[in-house]
C-alpha cells in the first residue's frame, strides 16, 4: 500500500493550531528554518483510513493466538487502558510538586511493595524503561557495590549461560564488563563442573534466566548460588520468564541478589508493536543504597520522591520511570491479588499440555516437564524433508496463528520456542496443536507448500538480504527505486 | 480468577493429557528448598468495577494540568494531543503486537515505523533514524556510545545548559561506556562557542541543546561548527515542536540529532512512557542502536518492510552488539507519527509561531509586573527563566494554593538561581491564562 507521504497533497491538512490574538513574535533570522520538513499533508479522514489500513495489515494478541516464546503475549485487559488514561494520571506533569502527585506516588509505592513480595527482594526501583535497561542498571549496581567494597577493579567479569537472551551479553559489554559463558548440561541446567572453573575472584556476578530460555527450571540453582556467593560474587535474575513462577518460587529465595521484572511480559503492559515496556529492579538490602535516584518513599502516609541518595548510581532515565506502565501493571495485579499464583500455574499447565500433544511430531531436545514455555526442534523435518523451523513458522501464519520464536535459544538447532500464556483457552491450544501436526504432515506430503508459505498474508516472504545490503530506511520523495504497486522502476 | 482461561474441567483433562495428577506435580522441578509455600501477602483480588474505583481515587489525588493552570516544562510539555492519536493507538493490532520479528504478520507496524523514521529525518535533516529510544535522556547516552566507537575517542563534552536529567543519565552510563565527561558552563544562559570548541579538543562528541534547558536559543550553528573543527561529532538535542520554525540540525552540520518526543504526540503521564528519537548521518547507520526498518520486496516483487541491519543488534551480535536495547517505545513513536501527520508542515510552523508568540507575550507581561527575565538579552522559544525575588519553591507553593503552577524552580539544578522560575508556555495556554499567571505571581511574590 501507499506510504502516507505518497497520499500527501500540498495544502491539505488535518489539524488546526490556536492562533491567539497577541503580537506575533519570531525566532532570530539566523536560526529560522529555510525549508519546512516534508511532513504528510492529509485530511483527518485520510489519516484515519491510512492507519486503519496499516492496522489491518498487522497482527496482535487481539487478532489471534501469539505464542511467541520468551515474550509472554498474554491478554491485555482493557480496564488497564481506561485507568491509565484517567486525566489524573495521563495529564500529570512529572515535575509536579510531591504534594500535588500523592496519588501517583502512592500507586508507585504500592507497586514497589507488590514487586518486593513477588520477588522476595525488599529494595525496588521502578526507573528502568525496559528489561534490557533493568539488566544494565543491575550491572551498574554490581559495579557500585563492589567499588564501595574496594573490589571494583578486581571484579571485572560477568558469567552468562549459553542459553541467555542476547540482551545479557550485550548489557555486559555496555556496562564495561568482560563476558564468560557457561555451558548447559544434558538436562538443560547450568553445567556445574564448567561453572566451577569459571567463577573466580575476578567474577562480579552471574546473569541467569530461571526458568531458562529452554523453559526449564534450573534444578541446581541452590548450588549455583552457593558457588557465586562463596566466591564473593552476586547473582542477577533476568525476569523475562517470571510468568512461570509467581507465587511458586521467588528469585530472592533462590539466592538472587538483583532481579528485573518485565512489566510488559508478566504484568500485561501491552507490547505496542515493540514497546513501551517497564523494567523495574528489586534488590537485597545490601544493594539498596546504590539504587537509582529518585526513589519513592513513604513517611507517615505521605509519599515523596527521595533525591538525596549519596551512594546511588544516579539516574538511568528521565523522571521516575514509565508511569503509565505502572498504572496498567498495578491494575493488573489487583485483579489477581494472591491468586497471581494461579496465573503462573495456568501458564505452566498450558505449556505442558501443548508439549504433551506435540512431542511425537517434533523433536524434543530436553525431555522434561517444562515451565511456562518449551523448545521443540524442527531438525527431524529438516533431516527428513528439508523443511526448516522458518518454513514451519511461515506456514503457521496461514492458520491465523502468530509463529513461535524461532532459532532461539542458539543451543537448539531449528528451535521452535512456544509460550502460550495463561489467558489462552484450551480450544486455542488445540487449534495450535492441530495446525502444527498438519504442518508436520505437509512437510512430508507437500513440502513446497511450506517453503512458499505464507499464502494468506498481505505480503509473501520478504527479501531481507536486499534490505540490509543497500538499506532504504526513509521515503525518498519521488526518487524511489521501488514503486508502490510492486514493479521495480 | 483474574484473567486465567481454564475451567476445572479443562484443568483435569489437560493434566491427564500431560500425564500428571496435579498442578503441584508440574512444579516439582523447582527444588524443595526454593519453593514458595505460603500465599503472597498482598490484598485480595478485585473486580473490574472495584479496580476502577480504586484507581480513580488515586488519580483524584493528583493535580493534573486539566485542573491546575500549569506552566511546567523542563523536558515534558502540556501540548495538545489530538483525538486521532488516541484512536490509532487504541487499535488492538498495534497496541497488542510484539516487536515485528515476523514481517508477514507485521507490515502495518513496520510501514508505520518506516514512515516515522522518515518524519524524524525530515524534522532533523538527518539521513537515518532508528525506531525510537526510551526517552530524551537515554538517547543522549546512545549518541555518546555511537560517537565513541565512530571516533575512537572517549571524551564527551556536555554543555551545562543541556537539560540536567539528560546530563545525569549520560553520567550514569559513562563508567560502563568508558567515557570521560567534561561540562562547559553556561554564560548568561547560553553556551559560548569558543569555550565549547576548546573543550572539544580530542572529544568524541559535543552535546548541546536547542533550545537549551533555560529555553534560550543557542547560536547552534556556531556550536556545531566549534565542535566539528576538533573532529568531535556535534550532537544536537532538540525540541521537535520547534523544528517548523528553527533550522534543522542537519542544515548546520550536526552528525547526530536526538530529542524527547513527548511534546509531539504523547501525554505527560507523570514522565512516561514517551519516546526518544535518535537520527544520524548515513555513515553512522551501522553503529546505531535499536531497531531500524528498511524497505524491500517480497517474493512476488511487491514492496514491503522488514527490520534491517539486525547484525548490529543484541539478538544476533550478543556481546558485540551496538546496544542491548530490544523493547523500545514503538507505540509512543507511532503516536508521534500520527501527531506529525495530523499537524503537517504548515501546522508545525504555525505551532512554533504560536508558542514563541505566547512565550514572548508572557515574558513582557511579567516584565511589566516587575518580574525580570533572568537572561534578558537572550532569545527564547517556548520557555524562559524569570526572577521572582525570593525562593522559587516558596513561590510555587503559594501560587499552587491559588490554582496556578507557575513553573519549575531552577535552583533545584543550577547554583545561583534559587529565585528563578522556568516558565513554559504551550499553545494550550491562552492570553487569559497568562494574565492569571501574572496576577497570581504578583499576589504571592510581587
Amino acid at each position: 500500500m501507499e506510504l502516507i507521504y505518497e497520499k500527501s497533497r500540498p495544502g491539505r491538512r488535518a489539524g488546526l493550531v490556536p492562533r491567539p490574538d497577541i503580537p506575533r513574535a519570531d525566532v532570530p533570522p539566523g536560526l529560522r528554518r529555510a525549508t519546512p520538513p516534508r511532513l504528510p499533508e492529509v485530511t483527518e479522514q485520510e489519516l484515519v483510513r491510512h492507519f486503519t489500513a496499516l492496522a489491518d495489515r498487522n497482527f496482535g494478541i487481539d487478532t489471534g493466538f501469539y505464542p511467541l516464546g520468551s515474550c509472554t503475549m498474554k491478554h491485555n485487559p482493557r480496564v488497564n487502558e481506561r485507568v491509565a488514561n484517567l486525566p489524573g494520571f495521563r495529564d500529570l506533569h512529572p515535575l509536579q510538586e510531591d504534594e500535588g502527585a500523592q496519588g501517583a506516588l502512592e500507586l508507585m509505592w504500592r507497586l514497589q511493595r507488590y514487586l518486593a513480595e513477588i520477588t522476595g527482594l525488599p529494595g525496588v526501583s521502578l526507573q528502568p524503561a525496559a528489561g534490557s535497561q533493568g539488566e544494565l542498571t543491575g550491572l551498574m549496581l554490581m559495579r557500585a557495590y563492589f567499588t564501595d567494597r574496594g573490589e571494583g577493579e578486581q571484579r571485572d567479569t560477568i558469567v552468562t549461560a549459553d542459553t541467555a537472551h542476547g540482551t545479557n551479553p550485550a548489557s555486559v559489554t555496555m556496562a564495561g564488563y568482560k563476558l564468560e559463558k557457561v555451558a548447559t548440561d544434558p538436562r538443560g541446567n547450568l553445567d556445574l563442573a564448567d561453572l566451577r572453573t569459571k567463577v573466580t575472584e575476578r567474577t562480579a556476578g552471574l546473569m541467569l534466566t530461571n526458568p531458562s530460555t529452554l523453559g526449564l527450571f534450573d534444578e541446581g540453582i541452590e548450588e549455583v548460588a552457593e558457588i557465586f556467593h562463596g566466591a564473593g560474587a552476586l547473582l542477577y535474575y533476568d525476569g523475562a520468564n517470571l510468568n512461570a513462577v509467581v507465587g511458586r518460587s521467588r528469585p530472592g529465595d533462590m539466592g538472587f541478589d538483583i532481579v528485573h521484572i518485565n512489566l510488559h511480559k508478566t504484568f500485561s503492559q501491552p507490547h505496542g508493536g515493540g514497546g513501551p515496556g517497564g523494567g523495574p529492579i528489586a534488590v537485597r538490602d545490601s544493594i539498596e543504597p546504590f539504587l537509582p535516584a529518585p526513589q519513592v518513599v513513604c513517611d507517615d502516609d505521605v509519599f515523596r520522591l527521595d533525591h538525596d541518595r549519596p551512594k546511588s548510581i544516579g539516574r538511568v532515565r528521565g523522571f521516575a520511570g514509565p508511569f503509565g506502565v505502572f498504572v496498567r501493571s498495578y491494575a493488573f495485579m489487583r485483579a489477581y491479588g494472591p491468586e497471581l499464583r494461579e496465573m503462573s500455574e495456568a501458564a505452566v499447565l498450558n505449556a505442558n499440555y501443548l508439549l504433551a500433544r506435540l512431542r511425537d511430531v517434533y523433536d524434543l531436545p530436553y525431555d522434561r516437564l517444562c515451565m511456562h514455555e518449551f523448545v521443540l526442534s524442527a531438525r527431524n523435518l529438516k533431516r527428513e524433508h528439508g523443511i526448516t523451523a522458518l518454513d514451519v513458522a511461515k506456514r503457521l501464519m496461514d492458520f491465523g496463528i502468530h509463529p513461535p520464536t524461532i532459532y532461539f535459544p542458539l543451543v537448539v538447532p531449528e528451535a521452535l520456542m512456544i509460550e502460550p500464556t495463561e489467558t489462552e483457552t484450551k480450544e486455542r491450544l488445540d487449534q495450535l496443536v492441530d495446525a502444527m501436526r498438519q504442518i508436520a504432515r505437509e512437510a512430508a506430503e507437500d513440502p513446497e507448500l511450506l517453503r512458499t508459505a505464507p499464502h494468506t498474508r498481505p505480503v509473501q516472504r520478504l527479501d531481507e538480504v536486499r534490505a540490509a545490503k543497500e538499506p532504504v530506511v526513509t521515503h525518498s520523495f519521488g526518487t524511489s527505486a521501488v514503486s508502490a504497486t510492486g514493479a521495480e522502476a | 480468577m483474574g484473567y486465567v482461561s481454564l475451567t476445572d474441567s479443562d484443568r483435569s483433562s489437560m493434566l491427564e493429557a500431560v500425564g500428571v495428577s496435579s498442578i503441584d506435580h508440574l512444579f516439582e522441578q523447582i527444588p524443595a528448598g526454593v519453593r514458595f509455600e505460603r500465599a503472597l501477602d498482598v490484598e485480595p483480588a478485585l473486580a473490574e468495577a472495584e479496580i476502577t474505583r480504586l484507581l480513580e481515587e488515586l488519580a483524584a489525588r493528583n493535580a493534573h494540568t486539566g485542573i491546575e493552570l500549569s506552566f511546567l516544562g523542563m523536558g515534558v510539555y502540556d501540548h495538545y494531543v489530538p483525538a486521532v492519536v488516541d484512536m490509532v493507538l487504541s487499535r488492538g493490532e498495534f497496541l497488542t503486537a510484539y516487536t515485528p520479528y515476523q514481517p508477514e504478520m507485521s507490515q502495518g507496524v513496520l510501514q508505520a515505523i518506516f514512515e516515522y523514521q522518515t518524519a524524524i529525518c525530515e524534522l532533523t535533516g538527518m539521513d537515518v533514524s532508528n525506531a525510537s529510544g526510551y526517552d530524551g535522556c537515554t538517547v543522549a547516552a546512545d549518541a555518546c556510545f555511537i560517537a565513541k566507537h565512530a571516533t575512537g575517542r572517549s571524551k564527551v563534552v556536555l554543555a551545562e545548559a543541556v537539560n540536567p536529567m539528560v546530563r545525569q543519565v549520560v553520567k550514569t552510563y559513562a563508567p560502563g561506556f568508558g567515557l570521560e565527561i567534561v561540562e562547559v558552563p553556561h554564560r548568561n544562559g547560553a553556551t559560548d562557542p569558543d569555550e565549547l570548541g576548546t573543550a572539544a579538543a580530542d572529544a568524541a562528541a559535543v552535546l548541546f541543546q536547542q533550545p537549551n534547558a533555560f529555553g534560550v536559543l543557542e547560536d547552534a550553528p556556531a556550536l556545531a561548527a566549534a565542535a566539528g573543527e576538533s573532529g568531535a561529532l556535534p550532537v544536537a538535542h532538540v525540541d521537535p515542536i520547534s523544528l517548523g520554525v528553527l533550522e534543522a540540525p542537519g542544515a548546520y552540520g550536526c552528525a547526530i540529532t536526538i530529542g524527547e518526543g513527548q511534546g509531539a504526540g504523547n501525554f505527560q503521564s507523570y514522565g512516561g512512557p514517551h519516546y526518544g528519537f535518535l537520527a544520524a548521518r548515513a555513515n553512522l547507520i551501522r553503529r546505531m542502536p535499536g531497531r531500524i526498518v528498511g524497505e524491500t520486496v517480497d517474493a512476488a516483487g511487491r514492496r514491503g518492510y522488514v527490520l534491517t541491519l539486525q547484525t548490529r543488534e543484541q539478538h544476533i551480535r550478543r556481546e558485540k552488539a551496538t546496544s542491548n536495547i530490544t523493547t523500545n517505545q514503538t507505540l509512543l513513536a507511532l503516536g508521534g507519527l500520527v501527531y506529525l501527520s495530523w499537524l503537517g508542515p504548515q501546522g508545525l510552523v504555525e505551532l512554533g509561531e504560536t508558542c514563541i508568540s505566547l512565550a514572548e507575550y508572557a515574558k513582557e507581561r511579567l516584565g511589566d509586573a516587575g518580574f525580570a527575565t533572568v537572561f534578558s538579552d537572550q532569545p527564547t522559544f517556548k520557555e524562559f527563566a524569570v526572577r521572582v525575588g525570593q525562593d522559587a519553591r516558596e513561590v510555587i507553593r503559594a501560587a499552587r494554593a491559588r490554582g496556578v503552577h507557575p513553573g519549575y524552580a531552577l535552583g533545584r539544578d543550577y547554583a545561583g538561581l534559587d529565585d528563578a522560575l522556568l516558565v513554559a508556555v504551550t499553545e494550550k495556554r491562552t492570553r487569559a491564562d497568562i494574565e492569571r499567571l501574572v496576577e497570581v505571581l504578583t499576589a504571592v511574590a510581587g
